[in-house]
């Protein structure tokens, strides 16, 4: 096998029996990235000095002796809307395609001190709005599993650069599945973990009370190692939680018997295709076997979740965004007068889509609409926690598909926005409610992959990784590799 | 909800987008059928629910009124569009 192919626990392993260097690792990478970039285009940026630099300077720590972290001489790709100092950070738009951050986000210092090597910065829809890589404002991401398809979105380099081996691990950010519904259409491991479980200081805004940073990894145990890393309190982020931080690889004892594993069976309703849904009574039939017990339960909201989600997320959205002015960074087109560059800056920065959400949210919020949109959201929202509330009173962790559907076809969806928003219509309600998910591998329909998502409590991270865990080591799905 | 082209006018002055005639139409139709799809909120009745506006239960989070190192002047302006001396240049804003 290549190292490209392996995962990060093999690399690792590799690593420090002395087998391969950190340089070789990230050689072998960067030809990978060579060698498919120009079909895939999962990296906005390159960064292979900057790679061999940090691999050879954990390989000299290593031959020092010193005890390095987990993570230290693997190489990975970040998300392009989390600041990397000194490294363009583009979010994919023209509005922010030549700023260079003067800091680094949080998660991008932990992973530094873990001995991060960077290979670049990953593709997305532009300022993380899309679920397909059709809004960057660049160029688009395609699927490695058929190129003329769609990887998801919005994560979409991150998702795409895993599946394709040109990375060992990714960051990617998810709103309202932007992690997990990339990792399910390429066929990789994606968490959205706990609302203030990382931080997200150094995230480009979206939508602050949504935003969740989390790992794309090639397996369960990838992605544990991935999230100890990124984890925990943050004084910078005051929505981070002051939570201990499990080390999560202790989760994975392939024993879930007497796991109380709920089906909510809105997510199985009408929209979602014979072979996902194939998939999801598959899944059920193994957990079963290895002795948890599934039972049908109900989300009755599950229906408002999409009305409710994109009315908050285009509302924080418009707010988080008024900071394009073109004054202090980014872009700036001059007009007439101050609003005039104001304008035209906004006009000529942003892409459709973004300015689509701009309006939606700018109308929701505005004066006579607040209540009837804005805060009829809200309210509904609370009925949405609720529902997860008196589920999780029952069932330890719930499963759902993650998509509706398998990786579609680029183009299929660009014209209609409405279409393109009901493919998240299994993931949004988990970051209206704040809790934690992680969508993993489970099956292929016509040679592209299917994802399953586990839902769990607040701050239970490990029990998702445990049963994920469990499920994968009865199959083989995220040992196959794509035909690139 | 039916989001007329004054009213698309109207929002994006609000959000300081400048938009084309064309934009205006297309905005107008698919932001009514977009709101439309969120009339369905109106099944609910929700007199009684309190909303959510965060997730997490945070009170204010404070920390000691103490100086701590931050940007640098030039790290702070290194973006700018525009500066002069150490400030961010825009267009004159007040007549005179």
């Amino acid at each position: 096998m290549q190292l490209y192919e392996q995962t990060l626990t093999q690399v690792h392993d590799l690593l420090t029996k002395g087998e391969v260097t950190s340089r070789e690792i990230t050689e072998a990478f960067l030809r990978r990235i060579e060698a498919v970039e120009g079909s895939v285009q999962a990296l906005v940026t390159r960064t292979p000095e900057l790679a061999l630099e940090q691999a050879q300077e954990t390989d000299r720590r290593r031959q020092a002796g010193e005890d390095l972290p987990p993570l230290a001489g693997l190489p990975a790709v970040i998300k392009d809307n989390m600041s990397t100092r000194g490294i363009r950070t583009t979010c994919s738009s023209r509005i922010l395609e030549n700023f260079v951050p003067p800091y680094d986000a949080t998660v991008v210092e932990k992973l530094r001190e873990s001995g991060l090597v960077l290979l670049g910065k990953a593709n997305m829809d532009e300022f993380a709005m899309g679920s397909s890589a059709e809004n960057s404002a660049f160029f688009k991401t395609f699927n490695p599993w058929d190129l003329t398809r769609v990887p998801g979105g919005s994560s979409a380099g991150s998702a795409a650069a895993v599946a394709a081996g040109e990375a060992v691990y990714a960051l990617g950010s998810d709103t309202g599945g932007s992690v997990r519904q990339p990792a399910a259409l390429c066929g990789v491991v994606g968490m959205k973990p706990t609302y203030g479980r990382v931080s997200r200081y150094g995230l480009v805004a979206f939508a602050s009370s949504l935003d969740q940073i989390g790992p794309l990894t090639r397996d369960v145990r990838d992605n544990a190692s991935v999230l100890s890393a990124i984890a925990g309190h943050d004084p910078r982020d005051s929505t981070s939680a002051p939570l201990e931080v499990p080390n999560y690889t202790t989760f994975l004892t392939g024993d879930i018997k007497g796991l109380r594993i709920g089906l909510p069976k809105e997510y199985l309703a009408a929209g979602i295709d014979a072979p996902v849904r194939k998939a999801v009574d598959e899944a059920v039939r193994v957990l079963s076997g290895l002795g948890a017990e599934v039972e049908e339960c109900s989300l009755p909201h599950t229906e408002y979740s999409l009305s409710v989600y994109y009315i908050i997320a285009p509302a924080e959205a418009s707010s988080n965004l008024a900071r394009y002015d073109g004054v202090r960074y980014g872009l700036r087109v001059s007009g007439d007068d101050l609003i005039g560059t104001y304008q035209q800056t906004r006009r000529q920065g942003f892409g459709s889509e973004v300015k689509r959400r701009i309006m939606l949210g700018t109308y929701a919020l505005s004066s006579g609409y607040y209540d009837a949109y804005y805060l009829k959201a809200q309210k509904v929202r609370t009925l949405i926690r609720r529902d997860f509330d008196q589920a999780f009173a029952r069932f330890d962790v719930l499963l759902t598909p993650t998509s509706p559907t398998t990786a579609f076809k680029v183009g299929e969806k660009v014209d209609d926005p409405l279409t393109m928003y009901m493919s998240d219509v299994c993931t949004v309600p988990v970051n209206l409610a704040g809790v934690p998910a992680i969508s993993v591998p489970g099956g292929f329909d016509q040679g592209l992959p299917i994802g399953l998502q586990f839902i769990g409590r607040p701050f239970a991270e490990g029990d998702l990784y445990r049963v994920a865990y469990a499920l994968e080591q009865t199959t083989d799905y995220h040992k196959q590799r794509p035909p690139l | 909800m039916k989001i007329s082209t004054e009213m698309v006018e109207h929002v994006a002055w609000l959000a300081r987008l400048a938009i084309t005639g064309e934009e205006k139409e297309q905005l107008s139709a698919q932001l009514s059928r977009i709101l439309d799809h969120m009339d369905k909120l109106n099944e609910l009745d929700t007199t009684e629910v309190e909303p959510t506006f965060h997730v997490l239960d945070l009170r204010n989070v404070l920390r000691k009124d103490e100086a701590r190192p931050g940007l640098t002047v030039e790290a702070a302006l290194d973006n700018a569009p525009e500066r002069e001396g150490n400030l961010f240049k825009v267009p004159k804003i007040v007549e005179g």
